[in-house]
């Protein structure tokens, strides 16, 4: 009981000095790190979307949409892979304005949504359909709420970092993700699978690079006054 | 590693109600009790209050080591040794996600809730009813629940929904219920007539990944989250947490929930009540007017 207590007690010193450091992050500078995330291996191919049985949504899409939990382009790179620092200065901490997140053709728009924790997040339902949106929250807490067509957006946020799966249970090919971070320093891959972290003074820090199939991968870099550059090569699986 | 050793005696609830007048034993406990969790309500200081009675999580510890572990598991994750038998699984506590609840989506249930839903038990699932452990017991297990999770020691409880006295049933009551049916698209998942056939239906997973399946209206079945009325409001008003089950609250106006409560009652043709009866004596008059519920049905989603 007593070790426990101050095991306890170091924890949070710990914590309240990690804080102090962070709590006055120094002015953003005009570094940043650049780079592309690509894959080795086979990965899971992009599956059309049959949305026959919801015509309002499947009419809205000339040629059906693909499956995105691996977005792949020419040169084997990744979309929507979310690129961060995770140590080193990780900039605004709080948010001024909030983030917008759509539901339209029976898709999520963005696929991966990043925000801040506690940033403000509404969440439009811009279909003829209702939907039930889902977030299966783990560190923060999981709900989930009919959104009819018509309804005013759900104003929300969440409280800690965490990459939440959002699903629609009523269209069981919706699926996105809420990047929740504690850092502003972020940048999710395009098309071409290249990111940009910009504001970044010079320094030293982590980058870590998330995908929803392959978790993540880490690597330090040390950024001057220009572009420094990180390169992420995830192993693909087929399934 | 002699807390492994520790022998999970008792299998299912019923088993262990069996032996409830027996001593418990005061051998150190396997039940792992997270109060190193920073956080964490602990096991010596957690309380409940319902009604007037406070249960106490030290009590509660040892009841649950008799009656809830076989399902619940040491660790209060669901994992207990009977679990692997067991569809839908038991519930994880560490998650603190409930499915019956006042409270609106994505806050932690009420004492009361939780201690209702134990006193009622989960018809059609392995959860059995506690009603024959006394309210004083029930209270402790409550709050022995409580420790599983640092949630009950850093959220309140949301705020309990306000049910509003219930309208008069009428038919027009349920023509409304039926349109919101309709409209809110219910039917996606339980279908059209609440066999639990709607499109959506055999795709559902809960939250844990598990198939699951929606509520069939029409089996005689009884709701796992209680059964009268006020229940049957409450239910998709807050929705049932880790499961598909939508909250509506943000979008149903009170009285017309009341008028759904109405209709969802006709659904349940195994199951005689006062507004089936109502509906058959319409419906024998006026069925060929109503437009069949589903995809093709005006004022549903265009
Ligand atoms: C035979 C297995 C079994 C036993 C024994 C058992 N449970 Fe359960 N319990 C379940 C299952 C299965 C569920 C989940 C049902 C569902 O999700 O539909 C559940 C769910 C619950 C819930 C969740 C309520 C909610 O609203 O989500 C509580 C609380 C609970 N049990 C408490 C207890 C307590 C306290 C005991 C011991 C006194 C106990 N259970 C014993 C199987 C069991
Ligand atoms: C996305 C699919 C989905 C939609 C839409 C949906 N439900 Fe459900 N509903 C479910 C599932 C799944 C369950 C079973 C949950 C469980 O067993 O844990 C359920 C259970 C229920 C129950 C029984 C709960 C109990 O305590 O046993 C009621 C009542 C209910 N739903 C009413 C409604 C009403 C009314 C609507 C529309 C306003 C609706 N549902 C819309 C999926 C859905």
């Amino acid at each position: 009981m007593r070790m426990k207590f101050f095991a306890a007690l170091a924890l949070t010193v710990a914590m309240g000095s990690a804080l102090m450091v962070f709590a006055t992050p120094p002015p953003a500078g005009s570094g940043s790190i650049t780079g592309k995330v690509t894959y080795t291996g086979t990965p899971m191919k992009m599956k059309p979307i049959d949305m026959s049985k919801e015509p309002s949504c499947a009419k809205q899409h000339a040629t059906p949409i693909t499956t995105e939990n691996v977005a792949t382009g020419p040169g084997n790179t990744l979309q929507w892979v979310v690129v961060y620092i995770s140590a080193g200065d990780e900039g605004t901490t709080t948010a001024s304005q909030g983030v917008r997140y759509d539901q339209k053709g029976c898709q999520y728009l963005p696929h991966v949504l990043t925000m801040l924790a506690g940033q403000q997040l509404q969440i439009y339902n811009d279909d003829q359909t209702s939907h039930n949106i889902h977030p299966l929250a783990k560190v923060n807490q999981e709900w989930n709420k009919s959104q009819p067509p018509g309804s005013p957006p759900i104003d929300t946020k969440w409280d800690k970092p965490e990459f939440i799966a959002v699903k629609c249970n009523i269209h069981p090919w919706m699926h996105g993700y809420f990047a929740v971070l504690k850092t502003s320093h972020v940048s999710i891959t395009g098309e071409d699978g290249t990111f940009d972290i910009k504001g970044l003074s010079p320094g030293k820090y982590t980058v870590t690079a998330w995908q929803e199939q392959y978790g993540t991968k880490t690597q330090d870099v040390t950024v001057g006054a220009g572009a420094a550059t990180a390169n992420f090569v995830f192993t693909a699986t087929p399934y | 590693m002699t807390l492994k050793k520790f022998a999970v005696t008792f299998a299912l609830g019923s088993m262990a109600l069996l032996t409830a007048g027996a001593t418990v034993s005061t051998a150190q406990s396997h039940v792992n009790s997270p109060d190193p969790l920073l956080g964490t309500p602990s096991v010596a200081t957690e309380t409940s209050n319902i009604d007037g009675i406070t249960g106490h999580a030290e009590s509660g510890k040892h009841l649950y080591r008799r009656f809830c572990i076989g399902c619940h598991g040491p660790d209060g994750n669901g994992q207990g040794m009977n679990a692997q038998w067991i569809d839908p699984k038991p519930r994880d506590f560490t998650e603190a996600t409930f499915k019956c609840r006042s409270t609106p989506t994505g806050t932690l249930p009420t004492d009361e809730d939780l201690y209702n839903a134990i006193t009622r038990g989960f018809v059609t699932t392995n959860m059995p009813s506690w009603r024959p452990l006394n309210p004083q017991q029930r209270a402790d297990l409550v709050a022995f629940i409580k420790t599983w999770s640092p949630r009950w020691a850093k959220e309140k409880p949301g705020a309990s929904l306000n049910i509003p006295p219930e309208t008069a049933i009428t038919i027009e009551s349920i023509l409304h219920g039926r349109e919101l049916f309709q409209k809110l698209e219910c039917w996606k998942c339980h279908g059209p007539e609440g066999h639990a056939d709607g499109p959506s239906a055999s795709t559902l997973t809960d939250s844990k990944g598990n198939p699951i399946l929606p509520f069939n209206f029409s089996t005689g079945e009884r709701f796992m989250c209680g059964d009268s009325n006020r229940d049957l409001y409450r239910i998709f008003m807050t929705g049932l947490d880790g499961s598909p089950m939508p909250s509506f609250a943000d979008v149903i106006q009170p009285n017309d929930a009341w008028d759904l409560v109405h209709f969802l009652r006709t659904l349940q043709v195994a199951l005689p009540n006062q507004e089936l009866t109502l509906w058959q004596t319409y419906k024998a008059a006026h069925g060929k007017d109503l437009k069949p519920i589903g995809p093709d049905s005006a004022g549903g989603a265009q």
